[in-house]
């Protein structure tokens, strides 16, 4: 059984325990424990199942590269599936489940898929889908969908909060241990600015664990010691920060880099932010990322209690945990031996150490048989014992197939396979890598590192991540590599400040990819490579005859890697035993491609502070909480939020709209026009700028003066449109549409800024500046005449004219224009006035039948009168000719922005899809974006179509149903009777007519 | 009705977009009450500019990235063409029009936007990291004397350092959002450092 040991463990304090449940089980674990290592001394080895056949599941790992030890984490609004138990810090309260069993952890019904494993083999689930047809949908997909998938997603919003923080620095340093102190002690005391991410909660990785058992020492020092003096060195250096419990997740162009800090994912609860997302702008990164352990390729090497070696001596040395009394290791290198070692010194048994090496003559293997240990060379493991629990192992030639040459009973399996560096940091980015046949592993290839801006690397590597992987190079790897990053950027050298470290020397290892190296069909099915997504030696194999020669086409066939892992683990492996399959070596094969993130990254930390009120910027005009306080209904337009109508005690949204349309047309209405764009274009050239903005003439506007003007792109196709105001001989006020202000703002910019940079023309977008109150209706001009202050009148005020003034006291600029057909006057107050004057309207309005209407009020009168909208009536693909808006398109001027692209031959062409009214023969409302149907049917076999409804309401004002349409050769069919297509039910049929369906002579815009 | 009319023109200055919001975090946010803003293009070369920008806010044409002040006036750069001028909110329309009768006939632009901005002071020794949390500029050695145009999450901003800490300005529509946003980085325990 797993337990805990009666003394040691490093990062543990026996004086605080923490109470936690696993599957309901109530467990008790100490500060410091992983989540992994609690349940290990609780003797809960069984922590889930895997994916595709539910083989039983514990660890294999301590760290982050953990494919197995996934738990859902949490409950209720704190839930969070997929969660490694390895990396999860333990606290007080902690709630956990596993996943993907059914029903229970110890019973799993879908484990039955394992004695199928023959009929669900490499790429079946592209195979269901191939024969016989119905099988997929009716058979193979509820059972994959019942059997298959991780943790629970989530329901309920998440309690935690999240940020982002921007950081900036000369050095970037990737990686705690001691390659990473080495580097930022040189860097920092060079004075770089240097930035140092630990993934843990603690510094120093393998070598203080491997310190505590070897007896190395570094500059005389305990490397536990040692790298507490750095650390503390480094604390007194101001240009150097230290942050743990800090994943670099992602690195990108220009030294740009993601990094995940869990800050409150052991605190839950504690206010903290959980996890805060830092954007680093680095001159230069620096990744001393260590390396991860590869499994052996062994028949049974997934049952529980086969760990690998350095992550068993990790739970022995940090947590003082044990897996049994027993463990054989098996081993094709030196490192493993720490392990036995390790054990034999905590008083536990290790019945063989299996090396399939022909000879182990280092210090480690030495030492080993020193202390009494059985080491048996040329060996192998031929089939691990046991199903949800080690019980012993076959032994075997590595030379032979498998024929059993002894069985010893044990607890546990420490394997190793040699390890690969952590390349990935270095990878995302384009660094490539290149095949190291001495540890058999891919290291990054320093003449082709990653690069940035002037050409230079992006990414250096130090330490083991650099295939330095004995502990005594990894210092003097560290400091040439950060020397190298001081000259970099551009700081003077010290003299070297050379570390020493005495460590046991290594032998060299020797590749095993299969464990015997003959092993039969019946071996190789049960030996694991991904233990997240059961794929087997077998399957890759199986991919390799099928043709799947590409590394990245038999990743997707067979799923390796491809798991929550990414295959950490089972990725140089899996290579080895394609490239085996295919008769190549393993650098033609090749690496699938590394992509960010490194380890998963919570949603949460990416949305940052992005929810909830903030989760989008929401533009409010200053009469904004007056709409609230009136209980406004709003709809976005871009960010704004407008009314959309002002619905009273039991009034529908509908009702309430056709309220405000005939008010507004019987009495008075009052619109907030705030979002309204407002662009003010001065210089001795805007009139010419504008000339070429606008289709139609606006340097002729006299002062005092509005026009209505269309912007087109230089395709020609319309793109905003607004009444322009001449404000004096240089200056002019273009109005846009709500949400094209900053759009036309910068467009404007564009052209003056690359094309017409010589032209003397400034703009400025001063859209917030001014609040703007549209009084609109029969009432209008006595409200303002109420209201007091300037003459208003038909005379002194004319439609399309502006006057500055002052009304009821406040200084306003009042323009005579409208948008709705009815007398209309837009006044413009100084946006800290808005809500006092919009208030001062709605009062001396009470008795002139005054209501405030919101959006959809506003479109029904534009439609009533037939003008258009920029979004409804335009779509990118409309120009202004085919809204019949010629005659705001001026024939004298030369040119235009859009003129040259108006003249193309299908834009010009005579039959193009011209905007008419339609008005329905039942007097029903059209439904939005109906089809106008033609005879016959295209090749495709849909029917034809000639048009299509832009607008369609129903009309207050007529008591029917109004609409404007595009149809071919529109204007020249007033009077046809056409069909439009409905959802359900037959056509509608609809007469087509003038596009303005009120007022058509235009006489109430004068009261 | 008339006096309500009558307060709102007589009052001296207008409230703040939010009302003078204050957030006690691990440093201080307050909306300050608005403040005079002239929005100015021109070129720095137009002849008679430094001495109207001197005659208006009392301190000389700012170079890139500066911003000068001198007793709650200043100026800022803006960009190659742009420059504002902060002065008292009541002296701007006199201010304005003098400016523009000094430089009358050059080419310039220049316009009252103090109505079109929110302004907030982010104060006390962690100040810095609020900013940290939403605008991706390296303050290390961003001193007094300098302004910023960047962005704070998802909108335009503008800040330099004033006082114990830093002054934000922002577009007023979104004045709300900004104040979310510098109460949700200045929470008690969620210092940088």
């Amino acid at each position: 059984m797993s337990t805990r040991l009666a003394t040691g463990g490093r990062l543990i304090d026996r004086s605080l325990f923490y109470d936690f449940q696993f599957n309901g089980k109530n467990l008790r674990g100490f500060f410091g424990d992983s989540l992994a290592s609690a349940l290990l001394a609780n003797d809960q080895v069984l922590m889930g199942r895997s994916f595709k056949y539910h083989r039983p599941r514990s660890v294999v790992a301590a760290g982050p590269e953990e494919p197995n030890a996934l738990v859902n984490l949490g409950q209720g609004a704190r839930l969070e599936p997929n969660q490694r138990a390895t990396v999860t810090e333990l606290f007080d309260g902690l709630f956990a489940a596993s996943q993907n069993h059914w029903p229970s952890l110890e019973f799993d019904v879908g484990s039955i898929n394992s004695r199928l494993a023959a009929f669900l083999p490499a790429g079946f689930y592209y195979k269901t889908f191939m024969f016989p047809r119905s099988f997929w949908k009716h058979v193979f997909e509820p059972i994959i969908r019942q059997s298959a998938g991780l943790g629970k997603a989530p329901k309920e919003r998440d309690a935690d909060r999240y940020e982002c923080a921007y950081a900036f620095c000369d050095l970037l340093i990737v990686g705690g241990g001691i390659s990473g102190i080495k580097a930022a002690l040189v860097a920092g005391q060079a004075g770089l600015r240097v930035l140092v991410l630990e993934q843990t909660a603690h510094w120093g990785g393998r070598a203080v664990v491997d310190g505590r058992i070897d007896g190395s020492l570094i500059d005389g020092l305990a490397p536990e010691d040692w790298v507490e003096k750095g650390l503390s060195t480094l604390a007194k250096l101001k240009n150097v920060t230290l942050r743990t419990r800090s994943t670099g997740a992602g690195v990108y162009d220009h030294g740009y880099v993601l990094a995940d800090e869990r800050v409150a994912d052991h605190t839950p609860g504690d206010g903290r932010p959980k996890h805060r997302l830092w954007r680093i702008r680095a001159d230069r990164i620096l990744t001393a990322t260590g390396a991860i352990e590869r499994p052996l390729t062994f028949a049974g090497n997934d049952v529980p209690g086969v760990v690998l070696a350095g992550a068993l001596r990790d739970y022995l040395i940090n947590y003082a945990v044990s897996l049994g009394d027993r463990t054989v290791v098996v081993t094709n290198n030196d490192d493993a031996y720490r392990t036995a070692i390790a054990l034999i010194d905590a008083g536990l048994s290790v019945p063989a150490i299996i090396d399939a090496r022909p000879q182990a003559l280092g210090d480690l293997p030495n030492a080993a048989r020193s202390k009494g240990i059985r080491v048996e060379t040329g060996r192998a493991v031929a089939l691990v014992k046991g199903g949800k629990r080690v019980t012993g192992v076959s032994i075997c030639l590595q030379a032979g197939e498998g024929s059993v040459l002894e069985e010893i009973d044990c607890d546990a399996v420490a394997m190793s396979g040699g390890w690969s560096p952590v390349v990935h940091l270095f990878s995302h980015c384009g660094g490539k890598l290149s095949w190291q046949d001495e540890g058999a592993f891919f290291r990054p290839d320093a003449a082709r590192p990653p690069i940035t801006h002037d050409g230079s690397p992006m990414v250096l590597v130090a330490g083991a991540a650099n295939g330095v992987l004995w502990a005594g190079d990894c210092l003097a790897d560290a400091e040439a590599v950060a020397q190298t990053a001081i000259k970099l950027a551009g700081t003077k050298v010290k003299r070297a400040t050379v570390s020493v470290m005495t460590a046991p020397s290594e032998t060299a290892m020797v590749p095993v990819w299969v464990m015997p190296q003959g092993a039969g069909l019946g071996l190789r099915a049960k030996m694991w490579l991904d233990f997240q997504n059961d794929v087997k030696v077998s399957d890759v194999q199986l991919a390799a005859r099928e043709g799947f020669e590409s590394v990245e086409h038999t990743k997707r066939y067979t799923t390796l890697g491809m798991a929550t892992d990414q295959g950490k683990l089972s990725n140089i492996n899996g290579l080895a035993i394609l490239a085996n399959a295919l008769g190549e070596d393993i650098p033609t094969v090749g690496t699938t491609t590394f992509r960010p993130p490194y380890t998963p990254v919570t949603i949460g930390a990416l949305a940052g502070e992005a929810r909830g009120d903030i989760f989008q910027p929401l533009r409010r005009t200053p009469m904004h909480g007056w709409h609230e306080k009136m209980g406004a209904y709003f709809e976005p337009v871009g960010h704004w939020r407008r009314p959309y109508c002002y619905p009273r005690a039991s009034e529908s949204h509908e009702q309430a709209v056709y309220r405000e349309v005939l008010n507004t047309r019987n009495a008075l209405g009052i619109l907030d026009a705030s979002t309204l764009g407002k662009v003010i274009v001065k210089g001795p050239d805007a009139g010419r700028f504008l000339d070429m903005l606008y289709t139609g003439v606006m340097s002729s506007l006299p002062i005092g003066r509005c026009r209505y003007g269309l912007m087109c792109n230089e395709n020609g196709f319309l793109s905003d449109d607004g009444v322009v105001a001449r404000v004096d001989e240089n200056t002019w006020l273009c109005h846009t549409t709500s949400g094209g202000a900053e759009r036309i703002h910068g467009h404007m910019e564009d052209w003056l800024q690359c094309e017409w940079w010589d032209w003397q023309v400034y703009t400025a977008n001063v859209t917030e500046q001014y609040s703007q109150v549209a009084v609109v209706g029969p009432n209008a001009r006595k409200l303002l005449n109420k209201l007091g202050g300037m003459d208003v009148s038909q005379n002194t005020l004319p439609f399309m004219q502006w006057a500055d003034g002052t009304l009821g006291g406040f200084s306003v600029r009042v323009y005579r224009i409208s948008f709705s057909g009815e007398l209309s006057y837009e006044i413009a107050v100084r946006a800290s006035h808005g809500m006092e004057f919009w208030e001062a309207c709605v009062d001396a309005g009470a008795e002139l039948d005054l209501m405030p209407y919101g959006t959809e009020a506003l479109h029904i009168m534009r439609a009533e009168k037939g003008f258009i909208m920029i979004g409804d009536e335009t779509d990118g693909t409309v120009i202004p000719q085919d809204l019949n808006l010629a005659w705001a398109i001026s024939k004298k001027k030369t040119d235009y922005l859009g003129k040259r692209g108006q003249q193309r031959s299908f834009l010009s062409a005579p039959d193009r899809w011209i905007l008419v009214g339609l008005e329905t023969i039942d007097r029903s409302v059209i439904p939005d974006g109906a089809y106008i149907v033609a005879d016959g049917e295209n090749s495709n076999g849909q029917r034809n179509v000639q048009g299509r409804v832009t607008s369609t309401y129903y009309s207050p004002t007529l008591g029917r149903g109004i609409a404007m349409g595009l149809l071919a050769n529109g204007a020249r069919r007033l009077g046809d009777i056409v069909e439009l297509s409905v959802l359900k039910g037959a056509p509608v049929k609809a007469k087509v007519v003038n596009q303005v369906f009120y007022d058509k002579e235009g006489a109430k815009s004068n009261g | 009705m008339a006096k309500a009319l009558k307060k709102a023109l007589h009052a001296k200055t207008p409230r703040p977009t939010l009302g003078g919001v204050e957030f006690e975090g691990f440093a201080h946010v307050a909306e300050c009450a608005p403040v005079g803003m002239i929005l100015l293009r021109a070129k720095f070369d137009v002849a008679g500019l430094a001495d109207a920008v001197k005659m208006a806010v009392g301190v000389d044409l700012p170079t890139r990235g500066q911003i000068l002040q001198n007793k709650g006036q200043g100026a800022a750069w803006m960009s190659p063409d742009e420059y504002l001028l902060i002065l008292a909110y009541n002296d701007v329309s006199t201010t304005l029009a003098a400016f523009n009768k000094a430089l009358a006939g050059s080419h310039i632009l220049a316009i009252d936007v103090s109505d079109a901005r929110a302004v907030f002071d982010v104060t006390g020794l962690k100040a810095a990291q609020v900013l940290t949390k939403l605008c991706p500029v390296d303050l290390s050695n961003f001193d007094k004397g300098h302004i910023r145009r960047t962005r704070a999450a998802q909108v335009a901003v503008a800040f330099w350092r004033e006082g114990m800490g830093f002054r934000l300005v922002c577009f007023r529509s979104v004045a709300g959002y900004v104040m979310g946003l510098l109460t949700h980085s200045a929470q008690e325990g969620s210092e940088l450092a």
